[in-house]
Formats: C-alpha cells, structure tokens, sequence
C-alpha cells in the first residue's frame, strides 16, 4: 500500500477547516428565521446531506457503468466506497429532516411523496450492500452492484423531483414546490451564502472521504489477496 | 411561530444526530483501516 498522498492530507485538512468554517456561517452568520426559528438551522446541514447522498449515489452509477466496459475491479472499489459514503450521508438526511418535521409539520414522519421516495432510495443501497455479501466471486459481485446500481440510480431523479411531480408537504428549496408545502420560507442572501458554502463544504468532505475509502476497498483487496496465497 | 425553546431543543438534537452518525462512521473506518493494516503486517 502507498503512503497516504500529499494531496488526500491537504484535503482531509481542507475538510476539517471547512467543516468548522460551515458551523461558523450557521450560528454566526446566517439570520435566524422568523417562523421556525433555530430548529432551522437543520436546513443547512439537512439539505448538504442530502445533496452529497444522492452525489455519491451518481458516482456509484457513473463507476458501475465504467466497471461494465472496462472489467476492471478498480471501480468495482471506487462504486461501493460511493455507496457505503452516501447511505451514511443520506440516512443523516432522513434523520435530521424528521427532526426539523417534528416542530414544523408536528410529526416526526409521513408517508408523502418525497419522504417515501428519500426512504426507497435508501433502502435500495442499503440492500445493494446486503447483496453483495452473498456474492463469493469478485467479478459476479462486481457485475451485479454495477447493474443494480445503475438501475438504482433511477431512484436519484425521481427522489429529486418528488417535490415537484407529487403534491407533498416538503418544501422545495430551489424553484416552486407544491401547493401544500408546510415550512417554507424565504431564503435571504446570507441564508443562500450559507447553504452554498455548507454544499461546497459537504461535497468537499465527500471526495475526500470517498479517496479514504478507495485506499481501504484497496488495502481489503491486497490483505484478502496474500489470504489466499497464504492458503494455497 | 415555534417557541424558542422548543426549536433549540430540535435543533440541538438534529446536530447531535449528525455529529454522532458522522464520528461513528469516522471511527468505524479508522477502526477498518487499523485491523487490515495489523492483518497486513502478520500475513507479511
């Protein structure tokens, strides 16, 4: 295994500043919000989540394709690091969105399209890497994440559009929601600033995570490799 | 309008939530990375 590249050091520091850089323009900078006050706050954290799970989700189907074309086991690492970082950021997504539901909508959950949708996409990786355990042959397990990845990516749009196809109660952020949304408000400029840097800065922590994850897909790879010499 | 301290007490849950999800995936593949390189080392 090669040492930890210079690059991946200045990006795990980079994550780190930004991280604490992001905190700062929640509390420090962006207005409180006249109607939902601090639970608020969430948005700028929840819709980062949000955004950098169904990123990953992408990549996952963009590598799954490549690994198709090339049958290289490279992108068979790089697809699952994706899948595994972006279930982790996508279930913070759920999770603090029916936290902020709670005081906004007075439940903590409800079956309407974009939640329901959030849930199925969820639950679509998360069996994705249940599958994959039950696949013995690295090339079978390899063929079948990136075709279900693929189609699984199909889930991402639909998720996405929810809010916009359905009459639902979740807000939209960008351009009009449905009619019935609960908990909307207008977004002032230091609110936007502070949403697209906690994007910039999530999207950030995700590349350097997901390169994190590729050198231990990689370390796996060569420790289960010498196994097998070992046995033979 | 939420009471202010209802919506601190969502808010501050919401972050914790975040916070413990994000260290507890740090910490398992920190964890990961330790074990292989130990497993490394012996099958060397």
């Amino acid at each position: 295994m090669q040492p930890q590249p210079k690059v991946l050091t200045v990006l795990i520091i980079l994550s780190i500043v930004l991280f604490f850089g992001a905190l700062g323009m929640v509390f420090l900078y962006a207005p409180l919000e006249a109607v939902m006050n601090y639970v608020q706050k969430i948005f700028y954290f929840h819709i980062s989540n949000a955004w950098v799970g169904m990123l990953g989700f992408i990549v996952a189907a963009v590598t799954g394709t490549v690994y198709l074309v090339t049958k290289d086991l490279k992108w068979d690492i790089v697809e699952l690091a994706a899948v595994e970082i972006s279930l982790v950021f996508f279930f913070i997504a759920i999770v603090s969105g029916s936290i902020w539901a709670k005081p906004s909508w007075g439940t903590w959950w409800t079956w309407d399209a974009r939640l329901t949708t959030a849930a199925i996409l969820e639950m679509i990786y998360l069996a994705c890497l249940l599958l994959r355990q039950g696949i013995e042959d690295p090339e079978r397990r390899a063929r079948f994440s990136a075709v279900y990845t693929l189609v699984g990516a199909l889930s991402v749009p639909i998720t996405f559009l929810s809010i916009r196809i359905w009459q639902t109660i979740h807000p939209a952020v960008i351009g009009a929601g449905s009619s019935g949304a609960l908990g909307s408000f207008g977004m002032t400029p230091p609110m936007l600033n502070t949403m697209f840097f906690c994007l910039i800065t999530f999207s950030v922590i995700f590349v350097t995570l997901l390169w994190y994850r590729i050198r231990l897909g990689q370390l796996a790879e060569q420790v289960a490799q010498l196994k097998i010499e070992t046995l033979q | 309008m939420i009471a202010y301290a209802i919506s601190i007490k969502y808010m501050v849950t919401g972050y914790a939530v975040i916070f413990i999800v994000l260290a507890l995936y740090l910490a398992s593949l920190f964890v990961r990375w330790k074990n292989l390189k130990r497993d490394l080392r012996i099958l060397n």
